[in-house]
């Protein structure tokens, strides 16, 4: 299973290392045609706006066409450009993720914090038809971060703190605003790769949208 | 949650947001205007400045911390981190700009230093701090200091990447060099360094510093910015080089954007030439300049800070 990066700028050497911690055969990903080689792709942390600049028109359209074929997991910028909305200033969305998203919603660096939130799990029994799902503490890392105000149709909540979504899927597309990549916790990164794995065998075809 | 000075928190959160501005462009800017144009070509940060390097140099004089109006004004202008540089040692500007709001505090041997002996307590900040060094030692110390980020010096506001080159180059070098020292070298490597032993040992592992380590000082165009990258920098700082036609004169703003532009795009695909002359091909030249090995020592500003 070959894992992208979007390494057009950010943490993106951050998420590289523990994706390969975690077994995943990983590629930086600097041009739209290396977006055919991979089975999942990750958008790192960094400035959603120079993202934006650097993808250009061309890698835009292409990116909004990889996430509604394969996984994908943004983390704080990278969930800026997954949602359908986003403030503070408006800017266009990659519209894989039904949430309205406001940029540097905490504050200036001086907000940014480390904070214990709950990570929402579906239960480890081995059994496919145990659905319950398991709430337990993760330490999330905001910088500068946005903040989800709006979950719409279809998005289920990955994780939370306080009474902030922080984390949500819908179908093959996932966002935190926080960076676990900069944390020890391994647990938000291994979901993703299930994802992507889950999706690679076609046992789950969770789209959702057309 | 600021009230977590000095303790690992609050490191893991200033080297955090540097690693957010790796691979990008932090663009020195005097005015709103400049700001926007910034952020427009791609920008991850600007520098708040009321002169740039090369206006200082060209006008001399006491060069201190920016007007609080106009950095206030910057910030308001753009949704991207916005520094702001304060004199060497002097904790009050700091304290001032982390009070202001600023993103990242750049003590800079661009202004006047006010100590000649006391770099600033960074540990006592919530708002990170980068610096500038020439050498591994340098590096050291400011990091003991609290530097989250470490720029090279280079010579500001010459557009000569001459001196970030030989910065860049004697830090990766003697970075290598403790790769492959035993136990026992390292105590002397610290002494020499005159660096914290504790840091050189990380450094020996690791193999690099323990924080983003960027280029700065000199650099124009976006050949020099993926100089610096190929030599080992992790984003770069571009200061006079973007807004500045020659030392007292601001360039056309759209050639501006254009120059802004390109050097992102370098700053992404450092690694690849093909994209390197695409980018470099529509650009009408870079700022005039001042080649360093004309400079005499008394008007160098890399030998501020100690």
């Amino acid at each position: 299973m070959m894992i992208g990066v979007l390494a057009l700028q950010g943490d993106f050497d951050a998420h590289r290392r523990r994706l390969e911690e975690l077994g995943a055969e990983v590629l930086l990903v600097k041009k739209p045609e290396q977006l055919d080689l991979i089975d999942g792709l990750v958008i790192p942390g960094g400035e959603s706006g120079t993202f934006l600049k650097l993808l250009g028109d061309a890698g835009f359209e292409k990116l909004k066409q990889f996430v509604r074929l394969k996984p994908t997991f943004g983390t704080c910028a990278g969930a800026i450009l997954l949602a359908t909305e986003v403030e503070n200033p408006q800017q266009k969305g990659l519209g894989a993720l039904n949430i309205r998203i406001r940029r540097n919603a905490y504050g200036r660096q001086i907000d940014s914090s480390i904070r214990e939130g709950q990570f929402v799990a579906r239960h480890q029994s081995g059994d496919p038809h145990d659905a319950a799902l398991r709430e337990s503490p993760l330490e999330m890392v905001f910088i500068r971060a946005p903040k989800i105000e709006h979950v719409g149709e279809g998005v289920e909540i990955l994780a939370t703190e306080g009474s902030d979504p922080v984390a949500v899927r819908q179908g093959r597309a996932m966002a935190a605003t926080f960076h676990p990549e900069l944390s020890a916790d391994t647990r938000v990164h291994q979901a993703f790769l299930d994802l992507c794995g889950t999706d690679l065998c076609g046992t789950d075809t969770p789209v959702r949208r057309p | 949650m600021s009230q977590n000075n000095g303790n690992t928190t609050s490191l893991r959160l200033k080297t955090g947001l540097a690693e957010m501005l790796k691979g990008g462009v932090i663009m020195d800017v005097t005015t709103p205007a400049q700001a926007t144009i910034a952020e427009r070509a791609g920008a991850v940060a600007v520098m708040a400045l009321e002169r740039v390097p090369a206006q200082i140099r060209a006008e001399g004089g006491v060069a201190r911390m920016a007007s609080p109006k106009i950095i206030r004004e910057i910030m308001a202008a753009v949704s991207i981190p916005v520094m702001a540089k304060c004199r060497i040692g002097h904790f009050a500007e700091a304290q001032v700009l982390q009070e202001l709001g600023v993103d990242y505090i750049d003590e800079s041997e661009v202004l006047t230093p006010a100590d000649e002996a006391h770099h600033v307590d960074k540990h006592a900040f919530t708002v990170p701090f980068v610096c500038g060094a020439r050498n591994l030692g340098e590096a050291l110390r400011r990091i003991a200091e609290g530097a989250c980020m470490i720029r090279t010096k280079g010579e500001a506001g010459t557009g000569d990447v001459v001196h970030a080159v030989k910065h860049i180059r004697q830090i990766v070098q003697e970075m290598k060099i403790l790769t492959v020292l035993g136990e026992e070298e390292l105590y002397a490597k610290a002494k020499e360094h005159q660096a914290p032993y504790e840091l050189i040992r990380i450094v020996a592992k690791a193999g690099k510093l323990p924080v983003p380590n960027f280029s700065a000082g000199g650099i124009a165009t976006p050949a020099d910015a993926s100089l610096v990258m190929q030599l080992g920098a992790e984003a770069v700082f571009v200061g006079s080089g973007i807004f500045m036609k020659d030392s007292t004169t601001f360039a056309d703003p759209a050639e501006s954007e254009k120059r802004a532009r390109a050097i992102v795009q370098a700053a992404t695909h450092y690694q690849d030439p093909k994209v390197l002359l695409e980018v470099s091909e529509d650009l009408q030249g870079a700022m005039k300049g001042l080649a360093v090995s004309g400079l005499d020592e008394a008007h160098m500003l890399q030998t501020r800070g100690w």
